[in-house]
């Protein structure tokens, strides 16, 4: 049952978008029709420098399959290095994420100009795919309720009563 | 104001009995607690048994401090009698309050660990493959252990916890103020701090209570302890060395940066923070200096990922204390067909 609920289940990509150049592109690319699969919530954030390691984790906590992060290309960031600090962050969560089990197509940072729908687009249509070839994440249920994994059937035991 | 004494337990569940001493280590102020109370149950000083709490009235305990991770059943069932008997539960230590080094066996499982200590470690010699069982049968009849869970448990993942004493162990002097001060109102009927309460510690971060000076560098790449004598007056941090004084709770007087360690997160996160090595990612990234925006996509990349690598294990150091109780809480595994473990 699991596995047929998560291949028919679209993947949930949690996108945190710069209001700059990524949600404008974002946006180009609805409007355009651009076809980018209906996976991605978008969340616009002033800049992709804003974006705290906090919310990747909780996003994939909370049940996201992936999570994108866009910003303006490098040198062209509104607050001047804000994309760098994003990538600073990216590069070591990426390594802490490793040692988690979280495959690393499952959080992505991709720049992307205010003119670039299609490319966006593309990304993100990129990324679904890979997200469907991994299958679900559902950290809540399957990591941590045991679900799937199989881990943790004594943690789920009732206790006894220890004062009977 | 009752005239019996506040009647007060200690209990190690996973835990290293480090808690206990430091609430020994409260000095003079121990032979006035020792008088203020009447202990009724402490494995690790006095001779009680299990049942003589199971014996107590429900709420007959009016403080109990619990140390120790919940690792196993047998935790587990402790937590659980114990929160029953106590009108007062205080997560005592890094381990009931965060998960501290035992969370750390949420990297792995529990299969994995026995495998490692009973067959696989360098230094093991068990030829015949003895491993523990949970149900023995012997010529006396059954024996039966706890079962290890494979994700360690902090005290409030299980149970409701009233009050909080970080640290590992906590510092005596606070431990002295803090459990001070609760027996003080239980035995004077004073009004108790409100119920959820951190105790014996700050609401601010540990670099507040360093001495070492912050300058604004920045670096290019981190350095592991034996790489590199720091400067004795500047901030570790700064000097590349990692330091989780930015990412925890204040409270302990920043002892280790002032002996030239870095914090390593023992009294948790800090208010408003909600995961420790979230938290430490921003840090290390705001203060690494690498990667030439000019040099362009590919190759930005490769230099910003190459000082990253010099923070080794980011997850063992970042969450060394706290991983139990983080936004993830445990590393995901998959069991391959034939029983083999791997991560993701
Ligand atoms: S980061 Fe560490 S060394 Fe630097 S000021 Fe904070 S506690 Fe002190
Ligand atoms: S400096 Fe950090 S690791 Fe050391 S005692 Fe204080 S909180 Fe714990």
């Amino acid at each position: 049952m699991d596995q047929a609920q998560g291949s028919a289940r679209e993947p949930v990509i949690v996108g945190f978008l710069c209001a700059w150049c990524a949600y404008l592109a974002a946006d180009a690319a609805g409007m355009a029709r651009a076809g980018h699969t209906p996976s991605m919530r978008p969340i616009r954030v002033m800049c992709s420098g804003r974006v705290e390691p906090e919310f990747v984790l909780r996003a994939l906590r909370d049940g996201a399959d992936g999570v994108l992060i866009a910003g303006c290309h490098p040198g062209a960031c509104h607050y001047v290095d804000g994309n760098l600090k994003a990538l600073r962050r990216f590069a070591l969560l990426q390594r802490l994420l490793d040692q988690f089990g979280v495959e690393r197509e499952r959080v992505q940072l991709v720049w992307v100009g205010a003119a670039e729908a299609a490319a966006f687009a593309a990304a993100v249509d990129r990324m679904a795919a890979q997200l469907r070839a991994l299958g679900p994440l559902r950290w809540d249920e399957r990591v941590l309720g045991g679900e799937g994994a199989g881990l943790d059937a004594g943690n789920a035991a009732v206790p006894e009563d220890a004062s009977a | 104001m009752s005239a019996r004494k506040p009647r007060l337990a200690m209990y190690w569940a996973a835990s290293c009995g480090g808690c206990e001493v430091s609430l020994l280590n409260i000095g003079e102020k121990l032979a006035a607690l020792g008088d203020a109370v009447e202990l009724v149950f402490c494995p690790c000083l006095a001779d009680f048994k299990l049942a003589d709490v199971q014996a107590l009235p429900d709420g007959a305990i009016d403080l109990c401090l619990f140390n120790g991770a919940v690792r196993n059943s047998e935790n587990r069932q402790m937590a659980y009698l114990l929160r029953r008997k106590s009108a007062l539960l205080v997560a005592y230590g890094s381990c009931a309050h965060e998960g501290c080094a035992p969370g750390l066996a949420n990297l792995t499982t529990a299969a994995a660990i026995r495998e490692t200590v009973y067959r696989g470690g360098p230094s093991t010699d068990n030829p015949a493959a003895v491993v523990p069982a949970e149900i023995s049968q012997v010529p006396e009849g059954t024996l039966e252990l706890p079962v290890l869970y494979d994700t360690v448990l902090t005290l409030d993942q299980v149970e409701n916890v009233d009050y909080y004493l970080p640290g590992c162990p906590p510092e005596s002097p606070r431990v002295a103020e803090a459990i001070g001060g609760l027996v003080a109102a239980l035995a004077g009927g004073a009004p108790l701090p409100p119920r959820g309460s951190v105790l014996g510690a700050l609401e601010t971060i540990v670099c507040e209570e360093c001495p070492r000076k912050r300058l604004s560098r920045r670096v290019e790449r981190f350095h592991r302890v034996h790489e590199v004598a720091p400067d004795p007056k500047a901030c570790l941090l700064e000097q590349g060395l990692v330091c989780l004084g930015v990412a925890t709770r204040g409270g302990c007087g920043a002892l280790c940066p002032r002996v030239a360690m870095g914090c390593r997160g023992c009294y948790g996160a800090p208010p408003g923070v909600e995961d420790q090595g979230g938290r430490m990612v921003a840090a290390i990234a705001a203060l690494t200096a690498a990667g030439d925006p000019e040099a362009g996509g590919a190759r930005l990349r490769e230099q910003v990922d190459a000082a990253m690598a010099t923070v080794v294990d980011p997850a063992g150091t970042f969450y060394g204390y706290s991983l139990a109780h983080s936004l993830l809480r445990r590393a995901r595994v998959t069991r391959k067909a034939g029983g083999e473990e791997g991560r993701g």
